[in-house]
Formats: C-alpha cells, structure tokens, sequence
C-alpha cells in the first residue's frame, strides 16, 4: 500500500489522497505516515506504562526489584563464588551497570516481540502504521530503565564513585540500546506473527544472548585474539559503553561507535523487514 | 470521493493459516523438503488452493453520498471495507481516496478493561485516528451519549456490557472525518440504543459526509442509503438506487423453491401438524419480499395433520430485532382442524406496520394441553419507508389508541 501525498497540508487534511495499490518488495518505513501518527506512539506507550503500574501491586517497586534482586544473586554468584573480575570495581556495582542496559534491552525485546501477536484485535480492525506497535511496547520499559537508573546512581554515591565528564555519553548509549531493541523487537514481532510457536525460543535466544554480552564479566575476559567477535554483538560495545559512563573508565571510542553503527543497521533491517510483511498481517494474523 | 478500479483481493483457501504457522513445523519442513518449503514461503507455491474474495470490483463514490453494501455472508463486504480501510492490501486493482478516512469496523477496538472510561476515550480516539485535541473537543458529547457520567473515572472492567457499548460507540459516532467506513456497527446495545445509534447515523449521513455502510440490516440501508451496491461472490452484481438493491438480495438469500424445511420446526406436535409453504401477497419464499407501508399484507400458508384436532390456535407471529410485534390467528379461539392439508391465510393492514424488517414466525397450539409446534425466523419482509410527508401516516405506532382519556382546556374553564 502506498500513500500518495499531493499536498503538505497535514496528513490528516481534507485534501489528503490516498492511493491503495498492491505492493511487493522491500521498501523503507514511511516516515511522514509514522510522524502523523507520533500521538498514537505516544497514547499506546502510556496505555502500557499505566497497565503495568496498575496490574502489579508492587507498582513502581518492581521496576526496582527486579535489577536489584538480580544484581545480588550475581553479585553472590559471579562475584563471591565464581570470583569473575570486574574490571578493579565492587563487583556490585560493576554487574549493575552492566544490568542496567542490559534489562532494558531485553524486557524490550520481549515485550516487543509479541506486540503484533497480542495486538490482533487491533491490527485486524483499524489501520494504523503497524510500526507504531512494537515502538510503542517499549516505553513501559523505558520507564522501567529510569527507576532503575536512580539505584544505579545511589550506589555510586555508597561506593564512592564521582561523576564523571563520561556521563554524557550515557543518553546516546541509550538511545543505542533503544535502536537495537526496536530494530530486534519489530523483526522478531514480524516473525512471531508468521510462526506462532517463535515466541516461545525467544526467552531462550534472549538468555543466550545475555551470556554472549559482557553483563557478568568484563569483556577484558576474553583472549585479544578473539575479542573483535565479542564487539560484532552491539551490546558488548554498549554495556562497555555505560560502565565507562556511570563508573567513569576510560571511554573505548571505537566500541563505542561500532556498537552504535551495527545498532543502527540493525534497526534499520528490523524495520525494513517489519515492512515487507506487515502487509500481510491482517491476513494471518 | 472513494475510486475502486477492477479491485481483486485473493486469499489462500482455509484462510493463510494453511499456510506454515509454526515455527516448529518450518523447521521440520526445511530438513524434509527444502525445495517446496521455500517455494512456500517466497509464495511461489503452486499447489495452495486459492480463492477470489473480490474479484474485478469497480464503484466510486461522490462526495456526501451515502452508500450502501449488501450482500450474502462470504459476499466480500467486509473484504472490501477492509482494503479499503488499509488492514489488509489488495491483490489487484487500485482504490482512490480524497479526504481523511476513518473506518469503524468494530466499537471499542483497543478499549482495556483495566483503565477508565476517561482513559479509554482518549485511547479509542487516538486508535480511531482522532487528534487529542478533537477528543478533549467533543469529550463531553460523548460522555453525554454514552449516558456513563457517573463512571467515567471507573476502570471498564467494572462497566456492565451495556455501558461498555454505549461508550464504545458513542466515540466512534464522535469521529469527524470525510469518509467513513461502518460495518455493522448498528449492532450493539438494546433497542432503545440501537434506535438511537441509527438516529446517529442518519445524523453523520446527512452531515455531509461520504459514508460506506456495510449492513446486513435492509431496514437500516433502506433508512440510510439512497444508493446501494450489491455483491454476490466477490463482484458487483447491481449498483443502484437502494430500494432495488434490498429487492435483488431479498430475493437471492432466500431458499430456492420456497418449500419450508422441516427442521425448522420444532414442538411436541412437529410431527402432527407440518407446514409446506408460506407465501406473502402471492410472493414466495424465492421472491423479493418488500413491501410499502400501505400495502395490505397477506400471509398464506398451508400444511397437513396427521390427526384431527378438536381445538388447536393456527398462529403467525411477526417479530423484529427479537421482540413479538404481532400475533395473529386465522380462525376463532380453538377451531377444529381435520386430518389431512389445510390452507389458511391472515392479513395485516395497511399503514400497522413501521418500515423496518420483520421476521414470520408459524405455529400451532393445542386448547388445553398447550402443546405446541413453533418454526421461527421463517421468512423474513421488509416494509419500506416511504411514508411521504403526510403525518396522518408518519404519526402510527405500532399500537394506536384513540379516545381513552379526558382532554382539559380553556373552553372547558369558560364553560365551568
């Protein structure tokens, strides 16, 4: 389906034409289309926000549970007994700002991915950019990124840990690790409404992930040899990326930038795979 | 304006789901037959069935024409008004829109069950494609139509199903747009909504807007569209004034030779008593049955006992949207009937009925043991609106009473 907009008077004008043909083929998001519709990101990530905060009784305590809890049992784990360095930090705290990025990658990538599939009330019955979707289901975790942020904060006060000038880079890391889990949410939500049963190995790809990422280890862990593998996943060079911000190491420019890069392509595969089948959403879904 | 160009929309039989739908499966299928799964999957498949829902479809529509879509179930109705609505693209062809679209294919779509009315008309708005800012305009219209006042900041969850149809309607009869697509979505609520529902509707017809009406309601189309259009199969079978489009699909949805069925009826005397046939003003179940508010109605039947009953009430009733309007008989409070067939017939004046679409029921009871026979929805009629301008007319209900009361004015107090 095409749009064709003679006019630029608003998308929503009375002038407006729009033009329905079939299509085939690869083609880029039409951004203009997603921009008219920014308000419906915008309600549908709210939506989410307040159901989450509204099912849970633990409210906006378990967006702090959660990285906490886990930040411990590593800590126990990884830290006391498996005695895995951490980059001459508390282990602690070096786990946790690893976490951080991490856990908002994945919940995610999660919630993206089956955001089509759960949405098919929607997608069946009134038209809307379907990239609105998967954008949307991350801002529940988004919010979730923040309050846990504050934890992370808290403990470089405890730890004795100072602000750093690196600290300015954490918002362009995050919006790496939103590039990466929008490009990865919306290309898995395209597969899961094709192959149903998808949305169960995802749990599974997204642990593996974890431990190919260097959230309980450092990536100084492996062998120089064979580190540039590591750094072919965007997330090494990201959570690299927010240790060096929030703990105030040195800055690896180039991780940093090829992390950021690979998160681009992959957003952009994401999305250009997302619009090769949306089209056929309503029909199988 | 709407443009619809030799529009064709094909889908693989038993729907797309025959297609791989897990992942298990795919996996399966690449180590057995690489060749065939990934012909399947570029859709290069030749061996899937597959089936035209609409097929060569071309209409357009003018500016502030209101135009109506009927047809079978499996027709293509609800195909079109999808493409045409974006959810899902065309095979073939090419459709033209001028202006703003909003297509109401469903109430309520998005509503969440956890969060308040307030919260969901703003949700259901945005999903509708409405701006915030026409929301907060016509919040409160809507809340008034909704009658939901008391409850807007209440979860919906806690609404009952009346109150969560009001509201879901009420927002999608507030969208302001140049072209609306509607399926069906006069359905909802009890008569009383639904009548104003349809007052709604004919609001937003007049107001200038194009409308696409989906329906399988005659009585709605007939009240709302001047133009109808007709599918059958996936095509076009008439495009026209509306009253001859309700006649063509009156007459091809019902049955072929006008024979009534027997598992239609039901009743312990379903085997005594058997009904044949029905014909209304010599019209049978084959025909076209519309009929003008002034027309006499006559209903005829026949059918044959196996026995004779000594006291047994021949009855037709007329139901609409499920409420008995009338109950009719052929003969005196339990006249005798004879083995053997019988014919019958009962008669409605002109001017009783309200245009709208009436259901016939037929059946018989026993004078004491009340044992019954009942076949129901039989044969369906519609009386249409042409009432004209004269009031004398316009002014019936379906009850009308004159002179039972007392009328006080002030000749009266000149008199006292």
């Amino acid at each position: 389906m095409s749009n064709g907009n003679e006019n630029n008077r608003g998308y929503f004008s009375a002038d407006r034409v729009t033009v329905i043909e079939p299509t085939a083929g690869w083609r880029l998001p039409d951004v203009g289309e997603l921009w008219a519709y920014r308000e419906l990101l915008w309600v549908l990530g709210l939506r989410d926000i307040k159901i989450r905060y509204k099912q849970t009784v633990l409210g906006i305590g378990w967006a702090l549970i959660q990285p906490i809890m886990t930040m411990i049992i590593f800590s126990i784990i990884f830290g006391r007994l498996a005695q895995i360095p951490s980059e001459g930090f508390p282990y602690p705290i070096f786990v946790y700002a690893g976490l951080l990025p991490w856990m908002f990658f994945a919940n995610s990538v999660n919630a993206s991915s089956v955001s089509i599939v759960g949405s098919s009330q929607l997608v069946s019955k009134v038209y809307f950019p379907r990239l609105i979707i998967p954008m949307s289901s991350i801002g529940a975790g988004l919010v979730d990124f923040a309050v846990a942020s504050t934890v992370l904060l808290m403990m470089m006060w405890y730890y004795g840990i100072s602000w750093s000038v690196n600290l300015m880079f954490a918002p362009v890391l995050t919006l790496g690790v939103m590039f990466a889990a929008v490009g990865v949410g919306t290309w898995l939500s395209a597969v899961t409404v094709a192959y149903r049963d998808f949305r169960y190995v995802i749990p599974f790809l997204v642990q593996i992930w974890m431990f190919v990422s260097p959230v309980i280890y450092p990536p100084s862990i492996v062998s120089d040899n064979w580190r540039w593998v590591l750094f072919l996943n965007p997330l090494t060079g990201l959570i690299d990326g927010f240790r060096a911000a929030f703990l105030g190491k040195p800055i690896d420019f180039v991780s940093m930038a090829t992390a950021l890069a690979v998160s681009l392509i992959i957003f952009l595969f994401g999305l250009i795979y997302f619009g090769k089948v949306e089209r056929r959403f309503a029909d199988i879904i | 304006m709407i443009k619809v160009e030799s529009l064709g929309k094909q889908y693989v039989v038993g729907g797309e789901a025959r297609r791989t739908t897990s992942f298990r499966e795919l996996l399966s299928g690449l180590l057995l037959s690489p060749l065939r799964r990934w012909r399947q999957l570029r859709g290069i498949d030749r061996t899937q069935e597959r089936f035209w829902a609409l097929q060569d479809v071309t209409f357009s529509v003018e500016e502030k024409e209101v135009v109506g879509i009927i047809g079978r179930n499996g027709a293509g109705k609800s195909t079109l008004l999808k493409v045409l609505s974006r959810i899902t693209s065309p095979t073939t062809g090419r459709v033209t829109l001028r202006g703003r679209v909003s297509s109401l294919l469903e109430v309520g779509t998005g509503f969440h069950p956890e969060l308040s009315g307030r919260e969901n008309i703003f949700l259901n708005g945005a999903i509708l494609g409405m701006t915030r800012n026409e929301i907060q305009g016509r919040f409160d219209e809507i809340v008034e139509f909704a009658e939901v006042e008391r409850f807007i900041d209440t979860p919906i969850k806690r609404y009952s199903s009346g109150m969560f149809v009001r509201l879901a309607f009420s927002v999608a009869a507030h969208l302001e747009t140049d072209i609306l697509l509607v399926d069906e979505v006069l359905a909802v609520g009890d008569a009383v909504f639904q009548q104003r529902c349809l007052g709604k509707m004919q609001d937003v017809a007049r107001g200038g807007r194009t409308v696409l009406y989906v329906s399988h309601n005659m009585g709605s189309v007939a009240t709302l569209c001047d133009r109808a259009i007709l599918l059958h199969a996936g095509r076009v079978t008439y495009d026209g004034v509306a009253e001859e489009a309700i006649r063509r699909y009156m007459a091809e949805s019902h049955a072929k030779n006008g024979e009534l069925k027997q598992h239609s009826f039901r009743g312990q005397l379903a085997r005594a008593i058997r009904f044949h046939n029905i014909q209304v003003n010599g019209k049978s179940l084959s025909d076209d049955l519309v009929f003008h508010p002034r027309d006499n109605i006559v209903i005829r039947f026949e059918g044959s006992a196996l026995q004779r009953f000594q006291h047994i009430n021949l009855s037709v009733a007329i139901f609409q949207s499920g409420v008995r309007i009338l109950t009719l008989q052929d003969a005196e409070e339990g006249t005798a009937l004879q083995p053997g067939s019988f014919r019958s017939e009962v008669s409605i004046p002109p001017l009783l009925l309200r245009p709208g679409v009436y259901s016939i029921w037929l059946g018989a009871h026993r004078k004491g043991d009340g044992q019954w026979v009942w076949g129901e929805d039989l044969v369906q009629f519609i009386v249409l609106e042409e009432w004209g301008d004269n009031y004398e007319e316009r002014n019936k209900g379906l009850v009308n009473i004159a002179g039972v009361g007392s009328r006080h004015g002030a000749e009266d107090d000149y008199r006292a």
